[in-house]
């Protein structure tokens, strides 16, 4: 089975003498929900542009469902659907119209692409302002057209950028939840977010560029399972006065009814708070005090930056 | 062109008219009221004081160049207002993204401003017959001379649109080249009324071929051949298609 999306060697060198993508190779799977992280300014964007042909590539080859996009760029454009991270519709047409159109370049006619637009704006709950100036949409109702749009020409390789940047939570949960079933559906999905408990919940497999260079491709699982060290935040039922100083573990005190401890891989978080009942200390509630993937990504990207600047010392 | 194609085509040609008749006020209406005022001042107030040119009056002998200025100034400002227009917004993006190819884009945005000139077109011909009797002459030539400048014009649009980074880029080419060269392009007099040395220079300038091959087909008269007007216009709308879709092939001002 051919790969969904297959990069190899991808370069890119902007006009003024950025290298943007210093030869990205990776492959997507078909019906894979992959995350592509990186910071801002990473290659990203300029990745997800070059599959699109908004951006042109400098080197390299790029493959959408075995198809060039340099030598069969009308087959491999048919197969995918972007999700931009800025509203880049006309915000004086209507969402339906918007929706038409967009069906209407992919060569759809009139009739199915209605029915399309239909179900899709139905689905996004954005029916019942769909003959209203796109213009006087919400910033999610915005997102949320942005989607239907992507999705009018049923694509197999849809690429969110930073679908639910601006979303709130409620919102973003809704937009997971739909994600989820387009991607249960058959559909393979990019998602690039800087919400990386996003990136956790949602994608199976992970890339992740930084400085133009991919740091790490691999399973999510697998990446997980190497974070050695992770940080609960625990919350005591009556104020401290002292830290206890409990043996192989290393407790913080944040305030008084508040303490920090990490828990190395092989620890049992259970010993802790049996430690803890013997100083009469009782926990009333326990959390991550940061996101797992959080941590190793910015643990990647510092590491990345840390040998730049070696290599440039 | 193959189904898909067309229905691309058919999108885009669509979209660019559901445009221009949705704010109609801005499009339609101003060029009518303009071309009244000409109407009024050259054609009644001054045209009277002139005589006759070409055998006819002054009021009929201006029609054809006023009704050929609105369709110029029309299908242009569609073209490079509405590309420009989704450069900015960057919906142009919805159809770079697509299958589309570029020389449907070129075509669908080129046929959506000959739309806007033809209506135009003919909306200033129906205020015209408030001031004066229209009888033409060659309705094939009427018509065919109109669209193909209406598509030159257009392409023109789409090459200023792809270059300009601000508004006031597609502003910069109506108001020095176009108006400029549609005043002089006989719009408003027949190039014998000028010394010898005028005559031959007005040559050089394109729009006068388009105006008496539309006045031919109007009153049948002509300062120049039909054949050369033909040539002009095809030959300028042939070289300014190349080069719109040379610009989309390369991604100037489009992709990055």
């Amino acid at each position: 089975m051919s790969a969904a999306l297959y990069i190899k060697n991808l370069t890119k060198v902007y006009p003024n003498g950025v290298h943007a993508l210093k030869g990205v190779s990776l492959a997507v799977e078909q019906g894979d929900f992959f995350a592509l992280l990186g910071p801002n300014g990473a290659g990203k964007s300029t990745t997800i542009g070059i599959i699109t042909s908004l951006v042109r590539k400098t080197g390299g080859t790029v493959r959408v469902f075995d198809r060039d996009i340099d030598t069969e760029f009308s087959r491999a454009k048919q197969y995918v659907g972007l999700v931009p991270q800025e509203f880049n519709f006309n915000v004086f047409e209507k969402p339906i119209d918007i929706v038409l159109n967009q069906a209407g370049y992919y060569g759809i006619p009139r009739k199915s692409a209605y029915q399309r637009a239909e179900r899709y704006l139905k689905q996004l709950d954005l029916w019942s302002k769909c003959h209203e100036p796109a213009r006087n949409l919400s910033g999610g109702m915005k997102r949320r057209l942005l989607i239907a749009r992507a999705l009018v020409h049923a694509p197999k390789l849809l690429i969110l950028d930073e679908p639910t940047a601006g979303v709130d939570i409620e919102l973003r949960r809704g937009m997971w939840e739909f994600m989820k079933e387009i991607n249960a559906q058959g559909t393979t999905i990019i998602l690039t977010t800087h919400y990386l408990e996003e990136a956790e919940s949602l994608c199976r497999n992970i890339a992740i560029i930084d400085h133009g260079e991919l740091i790490e491709n691999t399973s999510m699982r697998e990446l997980l399972s190497t974070l050695n060290v992770e940080t609960f935040v625990l919350d005591l039922e009556k104020p401290l006065t002292a830290l206890p100083e409990l043996p192989d573990y290393r407790l913080r005190m944040i305030n008084s009814t508040t303490l920090e401890v990490d828990i190395c891989r092989g620890q049992i978080i259970n010993e802790v708070f049996g430690q803890l009942s013997r100083f009469d200390i009782r926990v009333v509630s326990l959390r991550n005090k940061a996101n797992r993937l959080e941590e190793l990504f910015v643990r990647l990207v510092n590491n990345g930056e840390h040998k730049t600047n070696m290599a440039a010392s | 062109m193959s189904y898909s194609r067309y229905v691309s085509f058919k999108t885009i040609v669509r979209r660019e008219i559901v445009r221009f008749t949705r704010i109609w006020t801005q499009t339609i209406l101003p060029p009518m009221i303009t071309t009244s005022l000409y109407f009024l001042i050259f054609g009644t107030l001054i045209g009277s004081r002139i005589g006759t040119v070409g055998g006819f009056s002054y009021m009929e002998y201006i029609v054809p160049g006023l009704i050929m200025m609105s369709i110029i100034t029309n299908s242009y400002a569609n073209v490079v207002g509405s590309f420009f227009g989704s450069k900015f917004q960057r919906n142009i993006e919805e159809m770079l993204v697509s299958p589309t190819p570029n020389y449907i884009i070129v075509l669908g945005f080129a046929v959506g401003g000959v739309a806007r000139g033809l209506c135009v077109g003919v909306a200033v011909t129906l205020v015209s017959l408030c001031f004066t009797d229209l009888h033409i002459q060659h309705y094939f030539i009427v018509f065919s001379i109109g669209i193909l400048t209406a598509m030159l014009f257009s392409l023109a649009g789409l090459i200023n649109a792809v270059f300009a980074n601000s508004f006031d880029d597609i502003n910069l080419i109506p108001t020095f080249v176009l108006t400029p060269l549609t005043y002089l392009g006989g719009v408003f007099y027949s190039i014998a009324m000028l010394p010898a040395f005028w005559q031959q220079a007005s040559l050089a300038n394109p729009i006068l071929y388009m105006v008496n091959g539309f006045r031919y087909g109007v009153l049948g008269v002509s300062d120049i051949s039909l054949i050369w007007s033909y040539v002009v216009i095809m030959v300028l709308t042939t070289i300014l298609f190349v080069i719109s879709l040379f610009l989309l092939d390369k991604g100037s001002g489009l992709r990055a």
